[in-house]
């Protein structure tokens, strides 16, 4: 039994500190016996001859300085193996569904450690989510990690929910896993999540971890960190594809802010600490795939931006790291399009990796970057004819007015349980593109042109003729 | 001389020691592990310690032995070609120690200890050798000859040196005075390492990317910064450079950004050639990759690890490029240090002496005569991140005042998706004037001034753009839309670049001045053909306008040039009648 101090001196926030205890290691597990009998967990963040700081995960209220602390010897374990599949976990891994504790396989450190850069293979597995806005200008790969810029009351959930059922890779039919963990989101949001993996089946395949909203802010710091491990568990030892879906980030950084204000650091931009750019890095960086094994870690952070600000420190810092990001528009919202994904400041830095000849189509980078670039004239021309009215606009210009109509009627609209191929979606992409004048099509080949264009449909069939 | 003390204190990677008394900058190993750190801080009878690891679990009263060393790196054959972290631990070593993730508490040394290399000696027994002076060579690549140079402080009468098969460490040669002189050689990164003056940077680098030597060009030796918001083209900037400059050496430094974007160069960079020599691109590169998600104290060194390679190969006599993606990641790694040190802090929680540490790297480009007389240089390229796309942060603006190249990203470009998303109208390069020479004497007399042709066409574009904002592009004059219309097709025809096409992907010079050359031509002919009352529709909607656009494309362009050519020649001619 390790030795317990009642040495507590201060305690601020979430942190509490205990002097005079034999050496501490950094990182280290700590439990804390409250005087109600109740005990709690944290976690050391700063050890010194004199002084120990703990970060307690549920918080410290109705803790005083009467309480036990006895510190574990080692750092947070995550217990893992097969049997979680179809489990419903807390926000630090307890169990929530009534079902015994996990039978451990193994117990793995919580914080993982950063793969080898050498040792990553490639991500280039084009994964089709059977939405056009994805698949056809922001293509997902296996491996990546492509999270959702949002905001308040946009329909988030849904678009991560759709992509979960629809997504496959078209040429494999490996095992594959759904890992959601919750981050103070609301028990109706988490119900909503719950409900559909259920009717559908994918609760089979999935471990829950629910930090909801009334639960300890502080917990949500390890919540995706034992998501991230059970993932890392079923990809790298039972090869597994893996899909991570982390909701909601915002909340992440919030309690990471919290933490920073109660150690009286010097905070970086608007109160977030220094260090998030690195802390949040040790969460997204663990997507991926690795050499010479079979699985992969594919991730889905969901995040609502403050205020819609794309240049807030949260989706900023993100963008950043992750490979790319799907930006939900409330514009779009408010059109009644659905999914309202805006493509312009939406990208998939792995696409190139995914797409052409013998993956999705020859066509698909050079169609997807004049789609691209017509979207954006026509957009901005909105504002112009704004102005000067419609008829004041160039033949030219009324034409590519038209063509952002089109494209947000036809190409980013679709069903919530609408799953369209890759086919489907680049013929809608050229169907578009053939409502301009051929002239403008700079970024095409012309033998794609040729190939693909419907105006040369009728060539096409007559050179198909003996 | 190893002394040996306590850890007292762990927060992070900064662990305060006690009983041991290093000079600032010495290495230090803490705990059982030995967990490599550097000093970088004195306080009363204090060290404290930045460790270049994970230090979970590390507990006050462990050992912490000091080397009483700075932080070195070993520089000799087998640095090409090689990948390593932000403290030259090759990591391909780390994964045959200790598997697919990085753990802790294993050294490895930089270069290979027994791999074997024929030493070709260039002097003989009885020569008076100096500092920086070639004593030899091995041939590191098929194409990269490696010099081995007497180590900078180091001189006298060479009293043997043999020809043979040596490792990194065995004596190829020794001084009257006893010392022997190996392949490998070490330096202190944190120490630029000398040379004998230095010299004006004239010759620009030549990168492939149109708007780069065409608009803002960079001189080998010079210094640019590429500032933008995520997404916008930083890394792929950097890594065209990294394929198609024509620098000797290229050490690319991933400084806290993502593995996958490592994996890329190593996956691509075995397949594609060398325009100059053909040899694969891996054959000249070095590699360092401190990604984001590894240790911060770490991230910090690698810029400097990287400088030291690409001053030792500048030391041999060649052009090196050195890339650094990205500095704002390295100077948050000194802001969370220097937080956990509780220094006062500056502008945005930066230390007070941000300004002072940007300047000293980039000090340590430049172009040179070596200390062996050849000359030589190192070209630094940073990509900067700044929060939420604002160039008014402080390491960008501490870095504009330091650099000559600014190369302004631009999310509105990346959008609409025109790449390189370099904005012609915000960038600049002081190296301009100092290159004009070299162009006009090796591209073509006429140079200067098709360049500043296009600079105008795109600067009255832009004024033009505000009224046509306000009153709809129909309404301007014919000559005003011709303007518009030829602005546009240097935007998209020469300015924009798509590094993932084959053939696009580089453009050299000759290419280059033909391009530019053909649409000047076009707006020529336009011009006195609109003086002659052919409506600017007409030639808005001629064909070799449209050939041109696809042209670069081809990999016969010399053909598909004079096709376009041709069939301007012949619209123009028939419009006329
Ligand atoms: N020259 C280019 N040609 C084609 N695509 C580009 C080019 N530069 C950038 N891109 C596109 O923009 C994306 C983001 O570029 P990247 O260099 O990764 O941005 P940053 O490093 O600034 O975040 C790339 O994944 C690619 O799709
Ligand atoms: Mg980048």
């Amino acid at each position: 039994m390790t030795k317990e101090y009642r040495t507590v001196t201060k305690i601020a926030g979430p942190l509490v500190f205990v002097e005079k205890t034999e050496p501490v290691g950094y990182g280290e597990l700590v439990g804390v016996a409250l005087s109600d009998g109740t005990t709690r967990r944290g976690q050391v963040l700063d050890t010194s001859k004199e002084a120990v700081v703990v970060q307690i995960f549920e918080g410290t209220s109705g803790m005083d300085k009467a309480s036990g602390v006895r510190f574990l010897g080692e750092t947070l374990k995550l217990p893992v193996s097969l049997d979680m599949l179809g489990r419903i976990l807390s926000g630090s891994g307890d169990p929530l569904d009534g079902g015994p504790r996990v039978v451990p396989d193994k117990r793995l450190d919580i914080t993982g450690s950063a793969i080898n850069p050498w040792a990553r293979d490639s991500p280039k597995e084009f994964i089709q989510t059977g939405i056009s806005t994805i698949d056809g200008m922001n293509t997902l790969v296996r491996g990546q990690k492509l999270p959702i810029f949002s905001g308040a009351g946009l329909p988030h959930n849904d678009i991560a929910l759709q992509i979960a059922r629809q997504a496959k890779v078209p040429t494999a039919t490996a095992e594959f896993a759904v890992i959601f963990a919750a981050m103070g989101i609301t028990n109706e949001e988490a119900q909503y999540f719950m409900r559909d993996f259920e009717r559908t089946g994918a609760l089979k395949r999935a471990v829950v971890f629910l930090n909801l909203a009334d639960d300890p802010a502080v917990e949500r710091l390890i919540t995706p960190r034992l998501a991230l491990t059970a993932a890392e568990y079923l990809a790298y030892e039972h090869d597994m594809h893996v899909l991570v879906i982390l909701t909601d980030l915002t909340n992440y950084c919030e309690a990471l802010r919290q933490i920073g204000a109660a150690r009286e650091e010097v905070p970086g931009r608007q109160g977030y600490p220094g260090y998030m750019y690195t802390d949040l890095a040790t969460l997204y960086e663990r997507a991926g795939k690795i050499k010479g094994r079979k699985g992969s870690i594919t991730q889905f952070p969901i995040l609502t931006m403050p205020g819609d600000d794309i240049t807030h420190p949260i989706p900023d810092l993100t963008g950043y790291i992750t490979e790319g990001q799907i930006v939900i528009s409330r514009d779009l919202h408010r059109k009644g399009i659905y999914p309202p994904i805006n493509v312009l400041p939406s990208l998939s830095r792995l696409m190139n990796a995914g797409i052409g000849k013998d993956m999705t189509r020859e066509d698909h980078k050079s169609v997807s970057d004049q789609v691209y670039a017509a979207y954006a004239e026509g957009n901005d021309l909105r504002g112009l004819a704004a102005i000067v009215g419609k008829e004041a606009l160039s033949d030219r210009d009324k034409r590519f007015l038209s063509f952002a109509d089109l494209f947000e009627d036809r190409f980013v609209r679709q069903g919530r349980e609408e799953d369209r191929d890759i086919e489907t979606t680049l013929g809608l992409s050229w169907e578009l593109l053939g409502s301009l004048p051929e002239g403008v099509l700079t970024r095409l080949d012309r033998k794609f042109i040729q190939k693909y264009h419907p105006a040369h449909k009728g060539e096409r069939a007559a050179a198909a003729k003996p | 001389m190893e002394e040996k003390g306590q850890v007292y204190r762990v927060s992070g990677p900064v662990v305060t020691a006690e009983g041991i008394r290093p000079r600032m900058y010495d290495v230090v190993a803490v705990g059982q592990e030995k967990l490599m750190g550097e000093v970088i801080g004195l306080e009363g009878d204090r060290s404290i310690i930045q460790v270049y690891e994970d230090t979970s679990g590390i507990r006050p009263g462990e050992e912490v032995t000091n080397t009483a060393m700075p932080l070195m790196v070993e520089l000799g054959p087998g640095l090409v070609k090689s990948i390593y972290d932000g403290i030259q631990r090759p990591l391909p070593v780390l994964r045959d120690r200790m598997g697919d993730f990085i753990r802790r508490g294993v050294s490895a040394p930089g270069l290979d200890r027994s791999r074997k290399w024929a030493f070709v000696p260039k002097a003989k027994p009885g020569d008076k050798v100096a500092p920086g002076q070639i004593i030899g060579s091995v041939q590191e690549t098929k194409y990269i000859q490696h010099h081995i140079l007497v180590p900078p402080r180091v001189s006298g009468t060479l009293s043997t040196i043999n020809a043979g098969s040596y490792t990194v460490t065995e004596t190829v040669a020794a001084l009257d005075n006893g010392t022997p002189l190996q392949l490998m050689q070490k330096w202190p990164v944190r120490m630029g390492r000398p040379f004998r003056n230095r010299k004006m940077p004239d010759v620009p680098l030549i990168t492939g990317q149109r708007i780069l030597d065409a608009l803002f060009p960079v001189a080998k030796g010079g210094t640019a910064a590429i500032p933008g918001p995520f997404g916008s083209g930083k890394t792929v900037t950097q890594h065209q450079l990294s394929k198609w400059s024509d620098a000797e050496i290229v050490v690319y430094v991933g400084c806290g950004e993502r593995g996958n974007e490592m994996t890329e160069v190593l996956s691509e960079f075995p397949h594609l050639l060398d325009p100059k020599t053909g040899a694969p691109l891996m054959d000249r590169t070095v590699l360092i990759a401190n990604t984001s998600n590894m240790p911060v104290a770490a991230r910090e060194a690698s810029v400097y690890t990287g400088v030291t390679i690409a001053e030792y190969y500048r030391d041999m006599g060649l052009n090196v490029s050195l890339m650094a993606d990205s500095t704002s990641r390295w100077a948050e790694a000194l802001r969370e240090i220097s937080s956990r040190l509780e220094e006062m802090p500056g502008e945005e929680g930066y230390p007070a002496y941000l300004a002072a540490k940007l300047s000293a790297f980039y000090e340590r480009a430049g172009r040179v005569e070596t200390l062996a007389g050849h000359d030589a240089s190192v070209t630094v390229v940073g990509a900067v991140s700044p929060p939420g796309g604002d160039f008014s942060e402080p390491v960008t603006q501490n870095t504009l005042r330091i650099v000559k190249v600014f190369w302004a990203l631009d999310s509105k470009l990346a959008q609409r998706r025109h790449f390189p998303a370099i904005n012609w109208l915000s960038s600049y390069s002081l190296y301009g004037g100092i290159l004009d020479k070299w162009y006009n004497d090796n591209v073509s007399p006429d140079w200067t001034r098709l360049r500043g042709w296009a600079m105008e066409v795109l600067q009255k574009e832009a004024e033009l753009q505000e009224i046509v904002q306000l009153v709809g592009s129909d309404a301007l004059p014919e000559e005003q839309q011709l303007l518009l219309e030829v602005a546009r097709m240097i935007r998209e025809i020469f300015l924009q670049q798509n590094a993932y096409h084959e053939v696009d992907s580089f453009c050299p010079m000759s290419r280059q001045l033909q391009l530019l050359s053909t649409i000047r031509r076009f707006s020529d002919l336009s011009t006195r053909a609109m003086e002659g009352t052919i409506p600017l529709s007409k030639i808005a909607s001629m064909k070799s306008k449209e050939v041109l656009a696809k042209a670069r494309f081809e990999k016969d362009f010399e053909g598909e040039l004079k096709k376009v050519l041709e069939l301007m020649a012949s619209e123009f001619a028939a419009a006329g009648k």
